[in-house]
């Protein structure tokens, strides 16, 4: 059966079941491989995505549920938010093995967009369902604030 | 077809005979360069080179649009590869790094062999030291060639020709880039010796913050083993043994058959695998297999009867690993003598992409993609599966999502199971096999459990005068192709890091006895020094406190004669305001180890609330790792080593029940999250030493100094991992 969904502003029919989670249609039918699985079970956040802008785990939600709320991937992302966040995690070189680094940038992005000065308490609040085994946390941490700074100097 | 260990002749016949390997590849000017490459056609190596191009060895191909692309030939999974050996040999081109480009070897031992041992492979943390002087020859080479086709062009000597940020030039004015200059340069012979540079004129090797070079990871581009998207492509989902030793007896697949997009149900020695047209309809057609499993061998045994089992063992003496002085005679003189246990549990790599593998069997061959730490291995081991030369077999490396030892597996244990899983399917589809969480922490490999036990003898002055070092635990080399470095009974990598301390100990001994389990065990990021660390070093401060001393000074005085201890103790402490007054919920804590060839110290300082919780609030780490490359990455090791190592201090476990492990996704297997991460602040030490590795000798040294910052603060050593969260 098709279910209709749309994504980064497209509308997509995926020959899948209803409970097919949201990540494996992305992945196996829509062919976006941004999107990562870690464990399937929302603990991880490697499969992190916007739904309706909020930081969802596309990996426990089912596509019979969705409707057509706005779904958003790594590939769709283009805010300020978004921006200032890729060039904060290239200036303090984030990255390591980069897997969980899609989740990790898409939940910042939701974070930032509600809350553009978070502290440290807000960071960890918003970030700990995000797992990075290369541990690059002090970094994200420190990018996080950059990115926050760079947006509100370019507001001024 | 019931699966049969031994594949029939017939079988293997006939798969020697479609697995191929096409050898036919367009040289046109690259064939000359080929010739002069007597290594690369020795090993078979076909370069991949377009008109115009020079592949001016093994590591270095620049192309008409000035590209340089740096072939790495150990795997990048976020440790630097792609920007630490392009680095070098950058810089001994004189390259500029906007034109830098880094590629992934393909497997071929005689070209991409880690000098450290001799396959292509990546760890024990020697990229960069195994490749530094080879990567400044490529890159001296290639400029070689370079200026001389640019001296034949301008006819003016060689001598008067400079090289600066990708430009040659003469001092008439005339220059012109790399990429100008490659096809003349291919016409130039390959020169026999070159000048290497004068470390002082550095100019890429020690500059802080180079952009990497493995791109695309903030954006979703990147490609992992688990993006390979490939025409005809199949996804396997396996259903493994519930417990450790346990077979297939027999099964039914008629439901999973009926499962929407199951495509075929095949046995393999590992289990059953399910094969369907994506994911989700593998894993529900996994979940509807029936089988009944014969648990004649299967394992009974768990975590406690183990550790009890090693106790028992740890009574009686093992091999004598390493030995000096005279023990007994020593401990006889000893006016106080200490002694500890240590319990270590087993632990999961836990990579944040869960083991994968892409394989293809067709008529021309076999072809695997996989973030491999050990291409060539796998190679051997997919050959052998499928009874054809590793010839027949190309591995295309991939970036890994964490490995931390796990894929470079001594039975390349998920990419064999691939090759059987496309073997059995018998069609020339690739065929991607996904492990879920869960698989990827029930079926191990881990990090063997280990029981240890310490003996020293103190003298009047609290200096130590004997020292006697038990470790209990499986062998990681043993029964696989690494049995051959077992040497009289000793597996060097269960008491690495307990044979060599920092310290000077007159009379000194280390003891292994290796044990047996049905747990598959494996390297895991610093192997041994994983529990030696932990062991030696929580059990000096120990020593400390029956000595009456404190923990740094009496590090200090037994501090080997090698500088390097001191340097990077003294480092550590000074930036740490160790010896500072702290509140009463505050404490601090230090330990010092070398692995790999690189020292590192630490001082942990955590904090305890008014419930008894405490959190490691700040690490200062001291690193030498000989001369900086990339100082920033090398800090980012640092960084990663310690989160990664905090897992094991505080939280982390796997669990054996009745021959299964207990835990299966990070809702019960906790590790470190960013709420649990320390500030961390790293100091290199300014040397001038062969670079060696920084992948790993961060992580041992973080738990034994919060154990020792918290033996400061409640004054009761820590005898166990993982320490929990209370104090």
């Amino acid at each position: 059966m098709a279910i209709s969904l749309k994504i980064n502003g497209e509308n997509y029919s995926v020959d899948a079941e209803p409970d097919t989670p949201l990540l494996w249609a992305i992945r196996d039918h829509v062919e976006m491989t941004g999107t990562k699985f870690g464990c399937g079970i929302a603990s991880c956040g490697a499969c992190t995505v916007h739904l309706n802008g909020e930081a969802v785990r596309s990996c426990v939600m089912q596509i019979g549920s969705i409707g057509d709320q706005e779904i958003t991937t790594i590939e769709g992302l283009d805010s300020r938010e978004v921006k200032a966040i890729q060039a904060a995690w290239d200036e303090l070189a984030v990255v390591q093995c980069g897997y969980c680094q899609s989740g990790q940038i898409m939940s910042a992005t939701a974070l930032l967009k509600k809350n553009p000065t978070p502290n440290d308490a807000d960071i960890d609040t918003a970030l700990s369902g995000n797992i990075c085994r290369c541990a690059t946390y002090t970094r994200i941490r420190n990018a996080v604030k950059y990115a926050s700074h760079t947006i509100s100097v370019k507001e001024i | 077809m019931r699966y049969t260990k031994e594949p029939k002749i017939a079988d293997a016949v006939s798969i020697s005979r479609r697995v191929f390997f096409k050898k036919t590849v367009t040289l046109g000017a690259g064939f000359t360069l080929a010739m002069m490459l007597p290594g690369c056609v020795a090993a078979g190596f076909t370069p991949d080179v377009a008109e115009g191009e020079l592949m001016a060895n093994a590591f270095v191909r620049i192309s008409p649009d000035n590209t340089v692309t740096i072939i790495i030939k150990h795997i990048e999974f976020g440790q630097g590869t792609f920007t630490g050996l392009a680095t070098i040999a950058a810089e001994e081109m004189d390259a500029d790094w906007g034109q830098i480009v880094s590629e992934a070897a393909p497997a071929n031992r005689k070209l991409y062999a880690n000098g450290s041992w001799g396959t292509q492979g990546t760890g024990g943390s020697t990229a960069i030291a195994n490749s530094y002087m080879q990567m400044r020859e490529a890159g001296a080479s290639a400029r070689y060639m370079l200026v001389a086709a640019a001296a034949q062009q301008w006819g003016v000597p060689v001598s008067e020709i400079t090289v600066s940020k990708g430009i040659v030039s003469h001092k008439s004015g005339v220059s012109a880039n790399f990429g100008e200059l490659a096809e003349a340069a291919s016409n130039q012979a390959v020169p026999k010796e070159v000048n290497l540079k004068d470390p002082k004129d550095f100019t890429l090797i020690g500059l802080d913050h180079l952009p990497r070079k493995d791109l695309g990871k903030t954006d979703g581009t990147a490609i992992f083993t688990q993006d390979i998207k490939l025409p005809g492509m199949l996804t396997a989902v396996v259903a493994h043994p519930p417990r450790f030793g346990t077979k297939v007896k027999s099964f039914s697949d008629k439901k999973a058959k009926a499962v929407k997009g199951v495509v075929n149900v095949v046995e393999i020695p590992t289990g059953v695998a399910v094969i369907a047209d994506t994911f989700w309809n593998a894993k529900k057609g996994r979940d509807a297999l029936i089988i009944e499993w014969d648990y004649s061998e299967a394992m009974t045994e768990s975590s406690a009867q183990l550790m009890q089992r090693y106790r028992k063992v740890g009574e009686g003496d093992g091999l004598i690993a390493h030995t000096s002085g005279n023990l007994d005679e020593a401990f006889k003189r000893a006016v106080k003598i200490v002694e500890a246990d240590y319990e270590f549990p087993y632990l999961a790599h836990a990579t944040m992409e869960p083991m994968n593998c892409v394989v293809q069997i067709t008529d021309d061959g076999v072809e695997v993609w996989n973030g491999s730490q050990s291409p060539t291995g796998d190679q051997l081991g997919i050959a052998a599966a499928l009874w054809t030369l590793p010839g027949n077999v190309k591995v295309n490396t991939l970036f890994a999502g964490g490995s931390f030892g796990r894929r470079a597996n001594k039975n390349s244990d998920y990419v064999v199971e691939t090759a059987h899983i496309a073997k059995e399917n018998g069609q020339p589809v690739p065929i991607k096999l996904v492990w879920t969480r869960e698989d990827d922490t029930n079926a191990g490999y881990f990090r063997p459990m280990y029981f240890h036990k310490l003996r020293a003898g103190l003298d009047s002055n609290g200096k130590i005068i004997a020292w006697q070092h038990k470790i209990i635990g499986q062998s990681i080399m043993s029964g696989s192709v690494y049995a051959a470095f077992i040497t009289d009974g000793i597996d060097s990598s269960s008491v690495e890091g307990a044979t060599s301390l920092p310290y000077n100990i007159p009379n000194f001994e280390v003891q292994l006895k290796t044990v047996e389990s049905q747990v598959p065990v494996l390297w895991w990021r610093s192997v041994g020094s994983t529990h030696t660390a932990y062991s030696t070093e929580v059990f000096m401060d120990e020593l400390a406190a029956a000595a009456g001393q404190d923990p740094l000074a009496f590090r200090r005085a037994h501090l080997s004669d090698d500088p390097r201890y001191k340097a990077v103790l003294d480092l550590a402490i000074e930036k740490s305001g160790w010896g500072s007054a702290l509140p009463a919920n505050r404490s601090r804590g230090v330990a010092i180890h070398k692995s790999f060839g690189s020292y590192v110290a630490q001082v942990a300082e955590l904090v305890v609330d008014d419930k008894g919780q405490y959190k490691v609030d700040r690490v200062v780490c001291a690193v030498d790792c000989g001369v900086a490359i990339n100082p920033d990455i090398i800090r980012a090791q640092m960084e990663g080593g310690i989160g990664y190592g905090l897992s094991p201090a505080l939280m982390s476990e796997i669990t054996i029940n009745n021959g299964a492990v207990a835990e299966s996704n990070f809702d019960t297997h906790n590790v470190v999250r960013m709420r649990d991460m320390p500030e961390v602040q790293v100091h290199i030490v300014a040397s001038t030493e062969p670079p060696t590795g920084v992948g790993e000798p961060a992580t041992p040294v973080i738990a034994p100094a919060v154990s020792n910052a918290l033996f400061s603060q409640s004054g009761k050593a820590r005898h166990k991992l993982p320490l929990g969260t209370k104090v």
